[in-house]
């Protein structure tokens, strides 16, 4: 088990570099520095000056991989791909173009972003297994048949509607909750409530519809047949035998996610005015600050590598079966 | 049995159907039509039919265990004292597992891959018997020991997956003797297992009967497990018993002239050479049952009343009952009829082997041939050892003629023959074909050759591609090896090809899915045989199918070869397939053969006590068939871990000093006769 992890992070190390390169690939050959700073300065009254000197002060002046003037190591260190991909790997993502350093600026919003980002996936889990439980004991009833057609409505609805839906219904209307914002400690509570039930309205047709397909294909199988032929009763069957083994392809679906639940949501966290990572992303992206966009990119793929290797640990622990040797 | 007892078990006119189509379009097609059969404590009823005759789902109607659309129409299920058609769920579920357990054919996937064995023995016992804890553990211990399971205590913590099918199978029983039944329902018990593990199981079932005086209901479609097992036998036909007889009646005079055809349809040494009885025709569907004798259509003695009137029960003696007009009139002395009649005892045979010389060409020459397959562990993935799946096999087959390579599951027959064909690489030794070696050319290098070698496979469910027509299956090999260029010529070729299976023509433009199980190895066979092979490797072509469409594949098989001088290399676990269809036999253990020669010499006089075994475990379709059974104690070891020695000696009966050191060289036991054995004399 242990060589297994050890062999799988080693996996790891050339899939990040490869990642890391393709990332520098995009931001500093296909869009050039000198684009950057176009883009910055405003592509209209801009000089070939203004454009240098705004490159310099931010390190964007030096060669991409090989500084051939620079004496020593630093052919290689004084150079682009050194100081603002390659540090990536230690965890240093530099300033953004408004000067501020994007790594406390990560560590301060994931706590806001994890504050919605947890309870809708636990929750969501939660309610959406739960309903797929109750659709595949009332299997090939009005109720199974009514229930999938709610799903499929349901995951036929844009995620924008139940945002815009609920802010209105809930906030302006009835002024129960905020519509946005959000405030640190224990009274964030009422600034949570609405996006995290909307997160999860919003998730209940598709995962629900699926979880059903694999909660019916188990009850079809020989061992549940087994069950029932013990005098076990059908709930006995469905939380003993049937899910157990449903959660198996459930668990190891949703367990990737996990890790990219500390990027937050663009949608919701923008809609709602919460100042995590995912509106840092947008904002970013609407600011053209491509140094925080390349940090976002480059910690997402980092999170879902760890989903990955989070994925094959779970199986150990759901499916006896299975053990890394 | 005891007769003025009363029955544990009475079923009446049990009738039960599938729904079939949507909502308001819906109808239930009866399945099991009026059902009647009474089951005393400690006698065993052996329910026998072929697939789809309406067993299993008998023995389900019992227990209200059906499928979604299954649905009991009426009848009467009386046990202990209440109808358990009436019983609200509640009290069904006392019933369950409590009264009456069953066991299913399937040990793998009968148990809940992750819920431990003891977990899953408790959960009845907490049900049925409130037994909780530490009595619940002693309770499971007890009845993993009872069920024969070494080392029990180790096994309660395990998961069905480290365990063997044979054990599996024990642990599937131990689960069902849990809540003490009065009845218990075995549905092809051994069906998945192999006959040494079978011959286990059915000694371990009838010890546990006889030591608990359970009724036993056992649903199957193996005569020789019938003969085996059952004190009394229904036989079942597209939903209705036609025959109930006491087992000494039913095998010595089967009267139903349904259950004489499948005694006659048995692949057996006296009909070598000849043809085996087959069934003209099929089954009638659900969807049209005839309104007379549902047999009628294929019956050799049937006349206007059968396809009129639907036959009742007429008694012979002692229990024998039979619903046929035939036999009604025979009894009534009115012979009228049996006269136009033919027995099919006095079925034409073709004289043995007349006419046929032994051909001595040689067409494939295997030497030494090895597939090992690496395992990988450690952070590096270093190679620790090796599945020796196949460990120097040599064998010769000659044009026209059939070698059986006969083994229990995971003794390498299958790889043997894939390796032949290069479909797996093998590891080391040649196969030469016609004189070119195979082992070493180059996928390119192969194509053309594999014209001349072909496999057919054991599922004709999974090995024919549901989305291509019968004519393309049978066109892809023919264009893909230049058999045959224009799309005219194709076309007649396909067509004739269907019609040599005995197939319509027409065939060529359906799909799979609308053939059933024999019509598809049909199939298959065509598709083999559209590229003009010489060796054909048959992989167990018909361990899929029922006996009577087995028979008919058989003497397929056996014609073509005739016609053709088609060579086959025949895998296979069935004894009764290589005793009809076989001119030499090699039988296989652990990777290697461990006997071989002809037919004759390795099935009448074998030499190695494997082989001795494995034929006495064959369950025999008949009284006095069986001789003495050797039972061979444990299950065959992992061919990545062979034992020391010869690698039958913790199991063989006669192993002494030598065996445990050192593997048996080859010895000569006759001229035509091979056998890697210290027994025999070198």
């Amino acid at each position: 088990m242990l060589a297994y992890l050890l062999r799988r992070l080693l996996y790891a190390i050339p899939i990040l570099i490869g990642v890391n390169l393709i990332t520098f690939a995009l931001f500093f050959i296909v869009n050039t520095p000198d684009d950057m700073a176009r883009m910055q300065l405003g592509v209209k009254r801009v000089t070939a000056e203004a454009i240098e000197k705004w490159k310099a002060e931010r390190g964007y002046d030096k060669p991409l991989f090989v500084n051939a003037k620079a004496p020593g190591v630093d052919v290689v260190t004084d150079t682009i791909f050194f100081s603002k991909s390659a540090r990536m790997f230690v965890g240093d993502f530099g300033r953004a173009e408004d000067g501020r350093d994007i790594t406390k600026e990560i560590t301060s919003r994931m706590g806001p972003s994890l504050a919605i980002a947890l309870p809708t996936f636990i929750l969501g889990l939660f309610v959406t297994v739960s309903f797929a439980l109750l659709l595949a004991f009332f299997r090939a009833t009005y109720l199974d048949f009514w229930g999938v057609v709610l799903c499929v409505a349901m995951m036929s609805i844009s995620g924008l509607f139940y945002i815009i839906g609920g802010q209105y219904l809930i906030s302006k209307l009835w002024r129960l909750v905020p519509i946005s914002g959000y405030t640190a400690g224990l009274d964030a509570w009422k600034f949570l409530i609405l996006p995290v039930l909307i997160g999860v309205i919003s998730g209940i047709g598709s995962s629900a519809r699926w979880y059903r397909t694999i909660f019916l294909e188990e009850i079809g199988k020989d061992y549940v047949r087994t069950a029932r032929a013990k005098g076990l009763s059908e709930i006995t069957v469905l939380f003993r035998h049937v899910l157990r083994n449903a959660m198996i392809p459930i668990l190891t679906g949703v367990v990737v996610v996990i890790p990219l639940l500390f990027m937050g949501s663009l949608l919701t966290e923008s809609f709602f005015g919460i100042p995590g990572l995912g509106s840092y992303t947008i904002d970013a992206i609407n600011a053209q600050d491509f140094a925080v966009v390349r940090a976002m990119v480059f910690i997402g793929s980092v999170l879902y590598i760890v989903g990955l290797i989070l994925t094959d640990i779970s199986y150990t622990f759901v499916d006896p079966r299975i053990r890394f040797e | 049995m005891n007769e003025e007892q009363n029955p544990i078990l009475a079923v009446r006119d049990l009738r039960m159907g599938f729904a079939n189509g949507v909502r308001h379009a819906q109808r239930v097609l009866a399945a099991v039509d009026g059902v009647s059969f009474d089951v005393h404590a400690g006698e065993t009823l052996a329910l026998l039919g072929e697939s789809g005759c309406g067993k299993s789902a008998t023995a389900l109607s019992l227990l209200r265990l059906l499928p979604a659309a299954g649905r009991v129409l009426g009848g009467e299920v009386r046990f202990e004292g209440s109808d358990l058609l009436q019983l609200p769920e509640a009290d069904m579920r006392a019933v369950r597992g409590g009264g009456m357990a069953m066991i299913f054919q399937e040990p793998a996937t009968s148990l809940n891959p992750v819920l431990t064995v003891g977990r899953q023995i408790d959960e009845v016992l907490e049900k049925h018997l409130r037994l909780t804890g530490a009595a619940a553990q002693a309770r499971a211990l007890e009845l993993l020991k009872a069920v024969g399971i070494a080392d029990a205590e180790r096994r309660l913590s395990e998961y069905p997956f480290q365990l063997s099918g044979g054990m599996k199978q024990r642990v599937m029983i131990a689960v069902a003797l849990a809540g003490n039944p009065r009845l218990l329902i075995a549905d092809e018990p051994t069906t998945a297992l192999d006959v040494t593990i079978q011959a286990q199981i059915l000694d371990l079932l009838r010890r546990l009967q006889a030591e608990r005086g359970m009724g036993m209901l056992l649903i199957t479609h193996d005569l020789g497990v019938v003969a085996q097992m059952a004190h009394r036998v229904g036989v079942m036909y597209a939903g209705e018993i036609v025959e109930e007889a006491p087992r000494e009646a039913f095998f010595t005079e089967p009267r139903h002239p349904y259950t004489q055809k499948l005694f006659a349809a048995l692949p057996d040494l006296s009909r070598r050479g000849g043809k085996l009885e087959t069934i003209a025709g099929q089954v009638p569907p659900l969807s049209a049952m005839p309104a007379g004798c549902r047999f009628a259509a294929r019956c050799p003695h049937a006349w206007e009343r059968c396809r009129e009137e639907s036959p009742a029960w007429t008694d012979l003696q002692d229990g024998h009952r039979v619903r046929c007009h035939w036999v009604e009139e025979q009894q009534r002395g009115e012979s009228r009829h049996s006269g136009e009649s033919r027995n099919p005892e006095a079925h034409p045979w073709i004289p043995a082997f007349a006419g046929v010389t032994v051909a001595v060409e040689r067409l494939l020459e295997v030497d030494n041939l090895r597939v090992h397959f690496p395992i990988r562990r450690g952070f590096f993935q270093r190679v620790v050892g090796h599945v020796k799946a196949v460990d120097g096999v040599s064998l010769e087959l000659a044009r026209g003629r059939t070698l059986a390579l006969v083994g229990e599951s995971g003794c390498g027959k299958t790889t043997v023959g894939k390796a032949i064909l290069q479909l797996i690489k093998p590891t080391e030794g040649s196969a030469v074909l016609d004189g070119l070696e195979l082992t070493g050319l180059s996928r390119r290098a192969l194509r053309p050759l594999r014209r001349r070698m072909q496999m057919i496979f054991q599922d004709p469910f999974a090995s024919l591609n549901p989305r291509l027509s019968v004519g393309d299956i049978i066109a892809e090999g023919m264009s893909a090896l230049g058999v045959v260029g224009r799309a005219k010529e194709l076309e007649t070729a396909i067509g004739a090809l269907l019609e040599q299976v005995g197939l319509p023509a027409d065939a060529a433009h359906r799909y799979p899915h609308e053939f059933s199980g024999g019509q598809r190895q049909r199939i298959a066979i065509a598709r083999a045989l559209a590229v003009q092979p010489e060796l054909i490797v048959c992989d167990e072509p018909t361990s899929a199918l029922d006996v009577s469409v087995q028979a008919q594949i058989l003497n397929l098989l056996k014609s073509l070869q005739e016609q053709l001088g088609l060579a086959y290399l025949f895998i296979t676990h069935n004894f009764a397939v290589v005793e009809y269809l076989a001119h030499e036999v090699a039988v296989m253990y652990l990777g290697r053969i461990v006997e071989r020669g002809t037919v004759d010499e390795v099935l009448h006089s074998p030499r190695h006590p494997y082989t001795r075994a494995l034929l006495s475990a064959v369950p025999s379709p008949r009284l006095d068939g069986s001789p003495e059974i050797i039972r061979l104690p444990g299950e065959t070891p992992s061919p990545a871990k062979p034992p020391k020695g010869c690698h039958f000696h913790p199991r063989c009966p006669q192993a002494f000093d030598v065996c445990r050191v050192n593997y048996p060289e080859p010895r000569q036991a006759s001229p035509t006769q091979v056998v890697r054995c210290h027994l025999v004399a070198p």
